[in-house]
């Protein structure tokens, strides 16, 4: 007799509604929507709520609900035109305060989602959007620390009166030459109490006594991981202006952020948004000197030249007023005396005390607002790629300082409303700790993420009843019953992936398929096994329990070699690849279950009982 | 119904030398390709630009090609790409100001005075770093799956059958480059996925015809290993052909159903599948008798040993 123990037939009841129910919430569609979230100082109340109901209303725009949760607001709308005339409606209303979001909203019943089951999520290649991953340049951040570091020393030295020839950062380390020993000395113990991070080696550049200071190798690190940190934060903020509803920002590896933006469809603007460098910096204007001088070579050490955007040469004073990062918000408006565009800022507490000492000490005089902007070049050298990385800074305004500037002013100085809009964008967002270059790219439009959707389920289903009918074919009741199994595997990967939340791709779908014809091969193995048992004379009930004993070992040796396979595709894989090697572990682990217990169980319910049973088989 | 109505009998090893010359051959056929010519590596290798656009109108390839050419983009390689609207269009590593930017640029130069909107549907930029690294890393994933698994295969079998099991997945990885050497199919990110889910198919495939060779070696008093590795191979191949056809089966319907851009992907699979079927009869069971395997090998040690396995494995 082949009986199962009672728990185990529980057991595989038990999983297979288990499975069943949290594989449900895929079944339903989801709505389009528009997603309000709080910007800076929007909050998410009623009072927005029937706000945007009035709005939508006045548009006679039909919405099918409104509903607040976890911190936002939710419209939804019956197809995806209307969800864009939304949008534009509710872009006029409450920009600004909201950022504003096309999304899909999940109709999972309240009862099914309160439980935790959960839709999987969809890749880009299906839902359409872009991935981005982007390189930060580590170079760059640490050249940036050592100039903070060189503009630190600089009014160290001078607070203390010791006097310096120069000051300069070479490319790993800061040099500062000295008239004479004593000063260099001196300036050594000064350097040495106020900084303990940085190594500080005496040398002799040509006849003249200088210091070397590199960081240390924890300080180079730490600026490393702060860097990237700080980029992170400042993209989220970006892509938080630029209206994206459940974007992934991560880190990956050392020095790369991956970006993936569904539904956006303008990559040209999102890659200028994110990929932008620009930051300002307001400097004084050395008049002693003449800028005329500084193009012939004659550079005065305090000072550099720069070049405003009409074409104007302008020598600047070395030391930074202020910088981009003091700014915490900013907005575009028109120059109320000359109606130009301008960016109408505010700065935060330390900001506004430094620049109203500054501005107050220096009254009368003419102040700049530099531009800065940092471009990446790929060149072809001796034929190798190279990456070529230039600054390009700009004056954007040069003007006398009237009054003691403090918490907030105006910049003119820009070409168009756009610019102005833009420039507004980029410093409220914060600047980038250390420029980011876009290294990949993938896109995928919506048209082709349908495509793909009904491609890859229609390729499920059609190789699902190759299979299907095929096993009826050769192993009759036995190629039903594994076909239930198949059944069943296929609703515990997808409860699985639902569980794991994990995200399903296109190469994902593939990875499916292929588990569904390697699925019965467990039962291929167990049903060739009984017919051999069968042929050499043994009984019905002997033959079912040797084939499913003998078969196990082969089994699991053979799945185990292909798990082994798809964890190292795992452990490389990029994010398609993953998608396709956790469907098929996942498959293969489902599919053990299924084929063997899942099979025993209907098998033993068949047949089981009956001593003098003819398997159909 | 079965694929096999009697126990079969063919005797598959005595033409093991026909199929070992034959194997060898296919093999420096592809290598010699991939030494000649090389394998057509995608934009996720070399590094590039790569835009799929659909047309509402016939894409006029002509006129696509003059207007990339006139906006400096000679070296652009236009096609269709399954339909006659759609066409996708490759770019190499350009010493352009911004390459992430190159898409945008190209697609605003082609909808520059056209008359109907061109919907894009892909666009993949690869840095040339990033390609190298993923080529790099495409090798080393390769190397750790085969070193993994003979480190298993030893361990649950006898070296012999792991040298066996990797000759044959490494028969079945040169035979699948060779194809797309030979081809010159585009040869991407999603074939070399496809390779390795085929080490993993080939290998499953192999196991089984072992696992059985093992068990009558253990089992036939009688018979030279030649003889035993027949009986063997006849007892697995209806298990073995039937196996094969419901993965073909379902990988044809990806083939035929699951759109271009699976299309490598599922050439790929096919092939190794084909390639792999045929290597578990003829080049694993192959290799384990040119290796001298006999009974006495896979008799279990003797009994006061602690660390063996009733299967005869030792761990």
């Amino acid at each position: 007799m082949n009986q199962y123990p009672a728990w185990k037939n529980a057991l595989v009841l038990a999983v297979i509604i288990i499975g069943a129910f949290f594989a449900m919430p895929n079944l339903f569609d989801k709505d389009p929507a528009v997603q309000v979230s709080a910007g800076r100082y929007g909050s998410i109340d009623l009072a927005l709520m029937t706000k945007v109901e009035t709005a939508l209303k006045a548009q006679a725009i039909n919405y099918t609900r409104a509903e607040l949760q976890d911190n936002r607001l939710l419209v939804r709308l019956a197809d995806a035109e209307t969800q864009l005339q939304a949008k534009e409606v509710l872009n006029n209303e409450i920009k600004g305060d909201y950022t504003i979001a096309l999304n899909l909203a999940s109709t999972t019943p309240s009862w099914l989602a309160s439980m935790g089951a959960k839709a999987m999520n969809l890749g880009l290649d299906l839902r359409g959007g872009v991935h981005f991953l982007m390189e930060v340049d580590m170079d760059a951040a640490v050249k940036l620390a050592l100039e903070s570091f060189a503009s630190e020393f600089r009014a160290l030295l001078r607070d203390e009166k010791i006097r310096y020839k120069r000051i300069q950062v070479e490319a790993d380390k800061i040099v500062i030459g000295f008239r004479n020993i004593e000063h260099r000395d001196n300036a050594t113990n000064k350097i040495k109490d106020d900084y303990k991070d940085v190594k500080i080696v005496p040398v002799e550049v040509g006849t003249t006594p200088s210091l070397a200071v590199n960081l240390t190798e924890a300080l180079i690190r730490e600026t490393k991981q702060t860097a990237l940190q700080q980029n992170i934060t400042t993209l989220r903020n970006r892509i938080n202006e630029l209206g994206v509803a459940e974007p992934t920002v991560q880190q990956q590896g050392d020095s790369r952020i991956v970006v993936q933006l569904p539904g956006v469809q303008d990559t040209a603007q999102a890659k200028k948004i994110l990929g932008a460098t620009a930051t300002l910096e307001f400097r004084l204007v050395d008049y002693e000197n003449e800028a005329q001088d500084a193009i012939n070579g004659r550079v005065p050490s305090n000072s550099k030249l720069y070049y405003h955007r009409d074409g104007r040469p302008y020598l600047l004073k070395k030391q930074v007023m202020l910088t981009g990062e003091h700014i915490i918000n900013s907005t575009s408006t028109l120059d109320p005396d000359s109606g130009t565009p301008a960016v109408s800022v505010t700065l935060d507490g330390k900001g506004s005390r430094i620049f109203s000492k500054v501005t107050g000490d220096n009254i009368g005089n003419p102040m700049a607002v530099v531009f800065i902007e940092s471009k990446t070049e790929t060149r072809k050298i001796d034929g190798e790629i190279v990456k070529v990385r230039r600054q390009l800074p700009q004056i954007i305004s040069v003007a006398t300082i009237r009054d003691q500037l403090a918490k907030k002013f105006q910049i003119t100085g820009l070409d168009s409303g756009a610019e102005a809009s833009e420039l507004a964008l980029l410093l409220r967002a914060g600047a980038l700790a250390a420029p980011i270059e876009i290294v990949e790219e993938r896109t995928v439009g919506p048209s082709l993420g349908q495509d793909n959707i009904d491609q890859g389920f229609q390729s499920v289903m059609i190789g699902f009843a190759f299979v299907l009918v095929f096993m009826i074919i050769w192993y009759r009741i036995f190629g039903a019953v594994a076909n239930l199994a198949l059944a069943a595997n296929l609703v515990l990967i997808v409860a699985l992936l639902s569980l794991l939340q994990a995200t399903l791709t296109l190469p994902g779908i593939a990875g499916i398929v292929l588990t569904v014809g390697m699925a019965v091969d467990a039962n291929v193995l167990i049903f060739e096994r009984i017919r051999e048992e069968l042929r050499v004379g043994n009984t019905a009930q002997a033959s079912i329990d040797a084939g499913y004993g003998k078969a196990f070992s082969t089994i699991a040796d053979a799945n185990i070699t292909t798990l082994i396979a798809a964890i190292v595709l795992f452990s490389f894989g990029t994010g398609s690849i993953k998608g396709f090697a956790v469907t098929l572990s996942l498959g293969i682990l489902t599919s053990m279950f299924t084929a063997i217990m899942g099979t025993r169980a209907a098998v033993n319910l068949i047949y089981g009982r009956k001593s003098q049973a003819k398997l159909s088989i | 119904m079965q694929l096999l109505k009697e126990k079969t009998n063919f005797n598959f090893m005595s033409k093991r030398k026909i199929a070992a010359v034959f194997s060898m051959l296919l093999i420096l056929a592809s290598i010699g390709s991939l030494v000649i010519q090389g394998l057509n590596f995608g934009i996720d290798f070399t590094g590039g630009t790569m835009i799929e656009l659909s047309y509402p109108e016939e894409a006029k390839l002509e006129e696509i090609r003059t207007k990339l050419e006139q906006n400096g983009y000679a070296d652009a390689i236009v096609q269709n790409f399954g339909s006659i609207h759609d066409i996708l269009i490759r770019l190499p590593v350009h010493a352009a100001e911004n390459m992430a930017e190159l898409s945008n640029r190209i697609v605003d130069a082609l909808q520059a005075d056209h008359e109907t909107i061109i919907d894009v549907r892909r666009v993949e930029f690869v840095g040339p770093q990033v390609g190298e690294e993923l080529t790099e890393q495409g090798g080393l994933a390769m190397l750790y799956a085969l070193i993994g698994i003979l480190i298993y295969v030893s361990f649950r079998f006898e070296y012999r059958f792991a040298i066996g099991s990797v000759v044959a997945l490494v028969h079945d990885v040169i035979l699948t480059l060779g194809f797309f050497s030979v081809t010159q199919l585009e040869f991407d990110l999603t074939v070399l996925a496809a390779i390795l889910a085929i080490i993993g198919y080939s290998l499953n495939d192999t196991i089984v015809v072992f696992d059985r060779i093992r068990e009558t070696f253990l089992k036939m008093r009688k018979g030279t290993s030649e003889e035993i590795v027949n009986r063997a191979l006849n007892d697995t191949l209806s298990r073995t052909l039937m196996t094969s056809i419901t993965t073909l089966l379902v990988v044809t319907s990806l083939f035929i159903f699951g759109g271009e851009v699976i299309h490598a992907f599922s050439i790929a699979l096919l092939i190794g599948i084909l390639i792999g079927t045929y290597s578990s009869i003829y080049i694993a069971s192959n290799t384990i008798l040119a290796m001298g395997i006999s009974k006495a090998d896979l008799m279990p040690p003797e009994k006061d040993d602690e660390d063996v396995n009733e299967d005869g494995s030792v761990v």
